[in-house]
């Protein structure tokens, strides 16, 4: 049996109204209702970070956020930080120091280490690898992203 | 994996879920920051017919200091609580336990009351609340009763929330000159469920401590307090408490380790957790 519900949002500064099954999660409803598939879907359980997307300014596991819940909030993905140009030094620092080989993990990456950064600190690096614990990258083994994390921090704070 | 198909119902106010509660009975799940019940469904561990969502319910997100008691609702979500002077002042102890739990996007969802009605025996919180001898506030069909932290966890999952019953405020003595807090645990990666950790209080009374409180996770069905071993501790003696832990606890072997490792790491954490009580207050 199929529970749908209305609900109305702000998709990456864009109102919108859709109709979701009360069992789709935020992520699948992203990627599969929207096209915005820059959100990756990895464990579905809340594990690994891949689906890591924004609601009213703050990161969350889109596996774990169902659709529905979204009535009234503000979503924003890879996609919209990407063109708003927000992380664009993250961006570059990523890939100046390779701190990405699949990209998989990228976009949950580069939006947690955005909150880290949002606050004006300089995190030291211990901090910055117990903010992104919870977003696995299987290729880089952390530590090139721990650079360009800890660079960018740098140069926003004038160091 | 995705859920199995489920109706979604958004209560308005604690009398709204209690009612949609006892209209749909065994079948309804309660939706708080989801962080556990998610990945839950997501697993098809749990198929209920219905989830009611609580997230939009005022009035349960507050963190008030009442007389002696730090009353938190069950909403407070653990990033808020991180953030909280109230909490840091009153409450040290959930302060020194929050950083632990999760991932910075976990803490951003789940909230206080969830951690401790889903009363996973792993989890940090409902020990914190154990160790604290906390009350919760449970509201039902009759309004609200209050339960003791030492009542509150009946057995796996299990607590003394009704079925037709939710829970609404935690309430904890705020902390005075002469509490001491120790918190410690031990996981293979940062955020993950501890393979054992403890939570404790004393009062410091001269150079002894009395009034000790340990509250092991991770080592049993249920948070397990460590009584005998409060006792050796309040008589002064380390190596008597730690001795004394083989007659309080009796881990079983988990997908994480052994019962006979947790034994261990249970002493380990004794001896950690027993300096920070005995050391000076921060």
């Amino acid at each position: 049996m199929m529970h749908n519900y209305d609900i109305s949002l702000t998709v990456n500064g864009e109102p919108m109204t859709a109709r979701v099954e009360a069992r789709k999660s935020l992520v699948d409803f992203l990627r599969e209702d929207l096209s915005l598939t820059g959100s990756h879907v990895g464990c579905e359980h809340g594990v690994c970070g891949a689906c890591t997307v924004r609601v009213n300014d703050e990161v969350v596991r889109g596996c774990l956020m169902l659709a529905v819940q979204c009535d009234g909030a503000r979503i924003e993905t890879i996609e919209g930080l990407s063109d708003s140009g927000e992380i664009a030094d993250l961006q570059d620092a990523f890939e100046k120091r390779n701190a990405l080989q699949c990209g998989f993990c990228t976009p949950g990456m580069l939006l947690t280490a955005q909150e880290l950064l949002a606050n004006g600190s300089t995190p030291s690096r211990d901090d910055i690898r117990e903010h992104i614990s919870g977003n696995y990258c299987r290729c880089t083994g952390y530590h090139a992203i721990v650079d360009a994390v800890e660079a960018v921090a740098h140069a926003r704070n004038g160091k | 994996m995705k859920p199995a198909p489920f109706a979604y119902a958004k209560a308005r106010s604690v009398e709204d879920a209690v009612k949609l509660l006892s209209q749909h009975g065994d079948g309804a799940k309660l939706l708080a920051g989801g962080q556990s019940l998610m990945a839950t469904l997501n697993m098809r561990l749990s198929q209920p017919g219905i989830l009611i969502d609580l997230n939009g319910i005022p009035g349960l997100d507050g963190i008030v200091l009442n007389g002696g008691d730090l009353a938190i609702g069950a909403l407070v979500r653990h990033a808020a609580a991180a953030k909280s002077d109230a909490i840091a002042r009153h409450a040290p102890l959930i302060a020194m336990a929050l950083p632990h739990i999760g991932h910075p996007a976990i803490r951003n969802r789940g909230t206080i009351g969830g951690s401790i009605a889903f009363a996973d025996p792993a989890a940090e919180l409902p020990a914190c609340f154990l160790a604290l001898g906390g009350e919760a506030e449970i509201t039902g069909p009759n309004g609200a009763r209050r339960v003791r932290a030492d009542d509150f966890f009946k057995g796996l999952y299990e607590t003394a929330i009704g079925p037709d019953e939710m829970l609404t405020v935690i309430r904890l003595p705020a902390a005075t000159a002469d509490r001491r807090y120790g918190f410690a645990e031990l996981s293979r990666r940062h955020g993950d469920y501890a393979l054992a950790g403890l939570a404790a209080t004393a009062r410091r009374d001269g150079e002894s401590l009395q009034d000790i409180r340990l509250a092991y996770f991770g080592v049993g069905l249920t948070p397990v307090r460590a009584r005998t071993a409060e006792a050796a501790l309040a008589s002064g003696n380390i190596e008597d408490a730690v001795s004394a832990l083989a007659s309080d606890l009796d881990p079983p072997d988990d997908v994480q380790e052994t019962g006979a490792v947790k034994m261990h790491l249970a002493g380990v954490l004794l001896r950690r957790v027993a300096a920070q009580l005995t050391g000076a207050r921060a």
